[in-house]
C-alpha cells in the first residue's frame, strides 16, 4: 500500500528510516514536556529532587567532613555528590515508569502510530532535566560549604556535561528497574535498592585503599568512582593526600572511561528497556 | 477540517478468523467481524467470552496465532502505523493522564499524532466543547468524574479523525445518568461516517446502539444479526414465573414444557423459571390450569416479548454477566 506521507487526518502514515528516527525524537520531546508537567503537579517530586542534594552535602560534608579533613574533604567531596545525585536521579525514571505502566495511558500510546522507544526516551530525557536542576542545586550548596570550581570554565562544562551524560546513562537503568517491576511499589523498593552499593562502594567519597579486595576492584572499575575522579580532575579540586586513587587504568584515564562506561551502559540498557517495553505492553 | 468522506466499498474494519490462546485456554477460537462506515457493530458477550482479546488484536496490541486483522484496508501487523492512523481506541478504564487537564490530554494526543501545537490546540478545544467538557477544560482530568473521564477518553479516541472507533465496554462502572450521555456521544460519532466497534455485556446498549450484532461465547461466535433479528431467534414472546417455594419449581418447570415451545430454563436460586411461546396470552390459563392441579403457588408471572436477555439466555445456556471472572482474560 502506498501511503502518501500526510493522510487526511493530518497522521503521518509511512516513513523513511531517518524521518522515524526524527519522529521518535519529535515525540520524545513532545512526552518530555507531559513528564515536565508531572514533575511540576506531583506533590513532593520537586522537593524531593531538590531537598535530597541539599541533605547529602550537609550529611557529607559536616557528618563525614569533620574527621576526614574539613574544608579540604569538603572540596573533594563534591565531585563525589554530584556523582551520586546522578544515580539517585534514576530512582525517578523506575518509579514514573511504572506508574505510566500501572495506568491505562500506556494503553493509548500503544495504540498511537508512535515508536515506543519515545515513551522512553520522553521519561529519561525529563529525567534529565530534572538531573541538571539538581546538579545546579548542589553546586550552590556546594559554594556555601566552601567547594569552588577551581579549573578553567572549558573543563568545567566539560564536567557537567560528563556528569549529564552519565545521569542520562543512570536513567536507563532505572526504566529497566521501571519495567521490569510488576508495580508501583515494587518499583520503589527496587529502584532504591542498587543506588546505595552503587555509589558508595566507589571513590566518590572516600578512598578505596582500605576496602577489602573484591570492593576495592569494583570501586575502581565502577563508573560512579570514574565520574568523581574525572569531576574533581576537571574542576580542579585536590584530592587530600590522605585519599589516594587506585592507579587502575578506569582512574588514570577517568574522563574518557566515564564517557565509554556511559556509552556502553546505553547499549546494553537501551535494547533490553525496550525489549521488556514491547513484551509487556503486547498482554 | 474533515473532507467529505467517500464511502468505500470495503469494510472499515475486517477480522477474519482470529485465534488466541493463553497457555491451554484457547480464548478465540474463530472469530470473524466487519464493520461497515458509519454503522456500529457490538460485539455481545460475558465475561472472559474473549470480547477483549478480540479488540486488542484489532488495534494490533495483541499479536493472534491465527488470522488476520485490517483497518481501513491496513493490515494492523504488516501495516501497523497506517492501521494506527486509521484508528481510534477508547479502552476499558479511561486512559486519561491524571494529571493534565483536559485540555492538555488532548492536546498531547493531537501533537503525538504529529500535529502542529495550534491545530492540536483548536481539535482539542473543538473537541472539548462537542463533548461538553469546555467548563472543565482546564481543570485537571483526575478530579474529574467517571462520566467525565470516559468522554474526555472518548474524545481522546477521536484526535486524528480516525475512521474507525473501537470502543471497549465504554460505559461498564458508569452511573445511569453517564450512561445515557455516552450513548448520545456515540450515536454522534455515525454522523461522520465512523465506523464503529462496540464491545459489552449490557444488552441494553447493543439493542440500542447497534446495527449488527455478533455474540460471542468462549472464543467463538453463536450469532449474528440485527437486535430485531436476533430476539426473533427466541420464538416471539417469553413467559416466567416466579415459586414462591422451591419444591414448586419441578413442577412449574413441567407446566412450562408443557405449554411452551422447547426447554424451560430454571433457576434454583430465585426460584424463576421460563420458557419460549409463540402463542398470545391465553397460554397463561392453560398454564395457571397445570400449576392449580399440581398445587404450585407463584410470586410473579409474567408474558413479555423476548429482550435480548433471553436471546443470550437462550445462546448461551447461561445469562449474559453469569460468569463473574473477575480478570477477564484478555
Amino acid at each position: 500500500m502506498s501511503a502518501p506521507t500526510e493522510t487526511r487526518s493530518g497522521v503521518r502514515s509511512e516513513a523513511t528510516f531517518l524521518a522515524a528516527g526524527a519522529e521518535t525524537l519529535r515525540n520524545g520531546y513532545v512526552l518530555t514536556g507531559r513528564n515536565m508537567r508531572h514533575v511540576a503537579r506531583i506533590p513532593g517530586r520537586i522537593t524531593t529532587g531538590l531537598v535530597q542534594p541539599i541533605m547529602f552535602v550537609v550529611l557529607f560534608a559536616f557528618v563525614f567532613g569533620g574527621s576526614l579533613g574539613g574544608e579540604d574533604y569538603r572540596r573533594f567531596l563534591m565531585a563525589g555528590i554530584f556523582a551520586q545525585s546522578m544515580v539517585f536521579n534514576a530512582s525517578f525514571t523506575t518509579v514514573g515508569l511504572a506508574n505510566d505502566l500501572q495506568k491505562g495511558i500506556v494503553e493509548r500510546f500503544r495504540s498511537l502510530p508512535m515508536s515506543p522507544l519515545a515513551v522512553i526516551l520522553g521519561r529519561t530525557t525529563s529525567d534529565m532535566v530534572v538531573g541538571v536542576a539538581t546538579l545546579v542545586v548542589t553546586a550552590l550548596c556546594g559554594l556555601l560549604v566552601g567547594w569552588r570550581v577551581e579549573g578553567s570554565l572549558g573543563d568545567a562544562v566539560l564536567a557537567f556535561g560528563v556528569l549529564v551524560l552519565f545521569g542520562f546513562a543512570m536513567s536507563w537503568v532505572g526504566a529497566t528497574v521501571g519495567v521490569f517491576a510488576r508495580t508501583v511499589e515494587v518499583a520503589q523498593s527496587a529502584g532504591l535498592i542498587w543506588l546505595f552499593p552503587l555509589s558508595l562502594i566507589s571513590t566518590a567519597f572516600v578512598s578505596a585503599e582500605n576496602m577489602p579486595t573484591p570492593l576495592r576492584e569494583f570501586a575502581a572499575w565502577n563508573p560512579v568512582s570514574a565520574v568523581a575522579t574525572s569531576v574533581r580532575d576537571l574542576l580542579g579540586n585536590p584530592t587530600p593526600a590522605s585519599l589516594p586513587q587506585p592507579d587502575t587504568w578506569s582512574l588514570q584515564h577517568p574522563t574518557l572511561y566515564a564517557v565509554l562506561s556511559s556509552l556502553a551502559v546505553l547499549a546494553v540498557f537501551m535494547p533490553l528497556v525496550l525489549a521488556r517495553y514491547r513484551r509487556l505492553t503486547r498482554g | 477540517m474533515a473532507e467529505p468522506l467517500t464511502a468505500p466499498a470495503r469494510p472499515a474494519l475486517r477480522a477474519t478468523g482470529l485465534r488466541k490462546r493463553f497457555g491451554d485456554h484457547q480464548v478465540l477460537d474463530g472469530v470473524d467481524l466487519e464493520v461497515a462506515p458509519g454503522s456500529v457493530h457490538a460485539l455481545l458477550g460475558p465475561n472472559g467470552a474473549g470480547k477483549t482479546t478480540t479488540v486488542r488484536i484489532v488495534c494490533g496490541l495483541l499479536r493472534a496465532d491465527e488470522g488476520r486483522a485490517e483497518i481501513a484496508g491496513h493490515d494492523v501487523v504488516a501495516h501497523s502505523r497506517a492501521a494506527r492512523g486509521a484508528l481510534g481506541l477508547s479502552g476499558q478504564y479511561a486512559a486519561v493522564d491524571e494529571h493534565l487537564t483536559g485540555f492538555e490530554n488532548l492536546h498531547l494526543l493531537g501533537r503525538l499524532y504529529g500535529m502542529s501545537r495550534k491545530r492540536a490546540a483548536a481539535r482539542a478545544d473543538e473537541l472539548l466543547e462537542r463533548f461538553r467538557l469546555d467548563d472543565v477544560a482546564g481543570r485537571r482530568s483526575g478530579l474529574y468524574s467517571g462520566g467525565m473521564r470516559r468522554r474526555l477518553d472518548l474524545a481522546g479516541a477521536l484526535v486524528a479523525r480516525p475512521q474507525v472507533v473501537v470502543l471497549d465496554e465504554p460505559t461498564t462502572g458508569l452511573d445511569p445518568r453517564s450512561r445515557l450521555d455516552m450513548w448520545a456521544v456515540i450515536e454522534d460519532l455515525l454522523v461522520d461516517g465512523v465506523a464503529v466497534l462496540l464491545t459489552t455485556q449490557y444488552l441494553e446498549e447493543a439493542d440500542r446502539l447497534a446495527d449488527l450484532i455478533t455474540v460471542i461465547d468462549r472464543g467463538v461466535v453463536i450469532a449474528r444479526g440485527s437486535a430485531e433479528e436476533l430476539k426473533e431467534r427466541v420464538q416471539g414472546a417469553t413467559l416466567a414465573l416466579q415459586v414462591r417455594d422451591g419444591s414448586g419449581l419441578d413442577p412449574a418447570a413441567r407446566a412450562l414444557e408443557a405449554v411452551g415451545v422447547g426447554t424451560p430454563s430454571v433457576d434454583h436460586r430465585t426460584g424463576r423459571a421460563s420458557v419460549s411461546t409463540d402463542r398470545g396470552p391465553e397460554v397463561m390459563a392453560d398454564l395457571l390450569a397445570h400449576l392449580s392441579r399440581d398445587e404450585v403457588e407463584l410470586v410473579d408471572l409474567g408474558l413479555h416479548r423476548s429482550s435480548l436477555d433471553d436471546v443470550f439466555l437462550a445462546l448461551t445456556g447461561h445469562g449474559a454477566e453469569a460468569p463473574k471472572d473477575e480478570e477477564e482474560t484478555g
